[in-house]
């Protein structure tokens, strides 16, 4: 079996090309996922049209909005890319030059303004430019004007809450209050000192007169005590929905691990595939399978031959990726002795389905279209999120994905990589009876091999 | 000291290779049926017949690559070793590699030695480092016969050597296996070429429809097939075709 091994490598050797994809590949790969692990998402361009007349600002209470201070809030979110006209924004939304326009109309602000003084008839309103030609486009421009409104509402709420806060504090306290608009500063008694005022005249009363002053007294103190709870309930309004998250359905490995694990996965599942179902329908093609299951070597040793080559290639690509990677991401290296098993029986699962796809294919080109045809579905479906499809198509996609070894490869990986992953044994089992039925399949496929 | 004829008859009347009533269908059509045959040290058998007759099917059972259904082959005498019709080589690896590889895989004892000997009796000892894939049809022939000796045999079985070669390549390959049967390996071939059966066959059995209609020498076979029409060149095709119309197929 080792001169089966050494003609193999040989053969590898001899073919550039393919030699040359195993070890380019899970570099490139690595290269790729370690800059976008690395370097976070970009701010997304917008292109940025403020209509608003310079100078008016958002008067809330004695403080209020610059436009200034407005502007750097958007644009510490988005990249803004200031435009003057809202054809400019149109033509740059249209040829691609930023994600999507936001239009601050003339009216904004008396439109806000007149609302928040309920006298307004109508909402103050953005006007918003998707380009509608890539729907996926069009739905992260949405979600992203989406968020930023919608912090826009929650700190508008909150210096809201700010300012009525204040108006509770010289209500209750008194004090000095500039009424809005006239400009003009009026003295506030405030409820704790009308109280004690109160109290004060009612003990010089006599008591058919006291007990009159006493229930406008225990009216002021009712209200002060009430006007404090008023405080909280600012507060909540503030940031009316606290998260308290819990996790369930088991360990989860950091996001920076688990993307690695899934490059790893994928380098190794198309590596392995591919090399091992051409190398079996090779046998075929070049007429050697006769010859060699003749008595030189049996049907069965012949593919175990090739599983070793596969989960060969398997260990090599992955720790070539791996330590690509490790400029970029921390590897935990200390963590070796579960890396190795890993992929080592990821290597031997995919092997398997490497041998199966060969010997149902029996030719190299076709075993290629379907170790393609499979692979590529098989690690996207793998992906989908619980939640993002009804159950039963969960249900579903569970069992197609746990019929091929890319997700428990995922699972293995992540595991061994991350204290923090899932624990290997499932997955290490769940790839070690995956091997063992493809080499089932990949025998009884060889029946009709020669 | 050259083999007196006495003794090269009493030689090869040893048999190395006794098949008995062999038979296998595949469903419902039956390949061969009821085949028999001896064949002795350094005879060159040519199994002829029509398409479908049976001939790569008989091969296949002798190589034990198939089973038969029912029947017994002695090959108690000598190992037979196999050269399937398309040649059977990688042709990435150059000569001298696929050679070595086969080799080491028979566990030959000095497999320096037995290659050496491959590329001598090949004539392709300067072409040792050329990949496979660059020689003519008839040079990767002569290594996929040379792959089939590997094993020393006694009995060597070659399944439509000649198809997809040129004249000129033919000869040099049948010389080539001539030379073979005189070192006293015992050849067996399929072939649909009753010139090469003629000329390369000491022995010729003829199948058709998965019988033996014929076991015997070309002479006799042409004795068989009855005088020639008057007119008529003598053709070894045209006795080859008469026999088989006579025996009515």
């Amino acid at each position: 079996m080792r001169w089966l091994l050494l003609k193999d490598l040989q053969l590898l050797r001899r073919s550039p090309l393919v030699t040359g994809l195993l070890v380019v590949y899970p570099i490139v790969l690595a290269v790729l996922i370690g800059l976008a692990i690395s370097r976070g998402p970009e701010k997304p361009r917008i292109a940025f049209l403020n209509q608003i007349p310079a100078g008016h600002g958002l008067s809330l209470g004695t403080g209020g909005f610059s436009q200034q201070e407005a502007r750097r809030q958007l644009c510490a979110k988005v990249e803004c890319v200031d435009v003057s006209s809202r054809a400019e924004v149109e033509q740059k939304v249209k040829d691609g030059d930023v994600l999507g326009g936001l239009i601050l109309p003339p009216d904004f602000i008396s439109k806000l303004q007149a609302e928040l003084g309920t006298s307004g008839t109508e909402p103050a309103t953005v006007d918003v430019i998707v380009n509608n030609d890539d729907p996926l486009k069009a739905q992260v421009v949405d979600d992203r004007i989406s968020s930023l409104l919608t912090q826009a509402n929650l700190l508008l709420s909150s210096k809201i809450s700010n300012v009525a806060s204040d108006y509770e504090k010289i209500l209750a306290d008194g004090g000095e209050f500039t009424i809005p608009f006239l400009g003009q500063t009026v003295h506030i008694l405030g409820l704790q000192k009308s109280e004690k005022a109160l109290d004060a005249v009612a003990a010089s009363l006599p008591p058919a007169q006291r007990s009159r002053v006493t229930r406008v007294s225990d009216f002021a103190r009712l209200a002060r005590q009430n006007l404090a709870l008023a405080d909280s309930l600012l507060s909540s309004v503030r940031q009316p929905i606290a998260v308290d998250k819990q996790l369930i359905g088991g360990s989860v490995p950091p996001l920076d691990t688990f993307a690695v694990a899934v490059a790893a996965a994928i380098t190794l599942l198309f590596v392995t595939v591919l090399l091992v179902s051409g190398s079996l329908a090779l046998e075929r093609e070049e007429n050697t399978f006769t010859r060699l299951t003749r008595g030189l070597v049996t049907r069965t040793g012949l593919l175990v031959e090739k599983a070793a080559l596969g989960t060969g290639a398997a260990l090599l690509v992955t720790l070539l990726l791996l330590a690509a990677i490790s400029p970029f991401e921390s590897i935990a290296w200390g963590r070796i002795y579960l890396i190795v098993p890993a992929i080592l029986l990821a290597g031997a699962a995919s092997s398997g389905l490497g041998l199966a796809i060969g010997a149902a294919a029996r030719e190299v080109r076709a075993s290629a279209l379907l170790a393609f045809a499979l692979a590529l579905p098989v690690a996207f479906i793998s992906l989908v999120p619980s939640g993002t499809v009804s159950k039963t198509l969960l249900d579903v996609i569970h069992v197609i994905a746990g019929a091929f070894p890319f997700r428990a490869a995922v699972d293995a990986l992540s595991g061994a990589l991350s204290a923090s992953g899932p624990d290997l044994g499932l997955p290490l089992l769940h790839l070690a009876l995956l091997t063992a039925g493809y080499l089932v399949l990949a025998r009884l496929a060889l029946r009709r091999f020669a | 000291m050259s083999e007196t004829p006495a003794r090269a008859r009493r030689r090869r009347a040893a048999p190395v290779l006794e098949v008995d009533g062999l038979s296998k269908s595949f469903g419902e059509r039956a390949a061969l049926r009821e085949v028999s045959l001896d064949v002795s040290r350094g005879e060159l058998l040519a199994v002829l017949g029509p398409n479908g007759a049976g001939k790569t099917t008989l091969l296949s059972i002798l190589a034990g690559i198939t089973r038969p259904d029912s029947g017994r082959i002695d090959r108690s005498n000598g190992e037979v070793g196999w050269v399937p019709q398309q040649a059977g080589l990688y042709r990435r690896l150059t000569v001298e590699e696929n050679l070595r590889l086969f080799a080491r895989m028979e566990a030959a004892e000095d497999v320096e030695g037995i290659v050496e000997r491959m590329l001598d009796q090949t004539g392709l000892e300067k072409r040792r480092h050329d990949q496979v894939s660059s020689l003519s049809g008839g040079n990767q022939q002569r290594i996929n016969i040379a792959i089939g000796l590997l094993g020393d045999p006694s009995v060597l079985l070659l399944d439509e050597p000649s198809s997809g070669l040129d004249p000129s390549q033919r000869v040099r390959l049948w010389e080539f296996v001539a030379g073979l049967a005189k070192g006293g390996t015992t050849v067996i071939y399929s072939t649909h070429q009753i010139e090469e059966a003629s000329h390369y066959g000491d022995r010729l059995v003829v199948l058709a429809d998965g019988e033996t209609i014929f076991d015997g020498t070309f002479a006799q076979m042409r004795r068989a097939a009855g005088p020639r029409p008057k007119g008529s060149v003598a053709d070894p095709e045209n006795d080859f075709v008469r026999f088989l119309r006579g025996m009515g197929h």
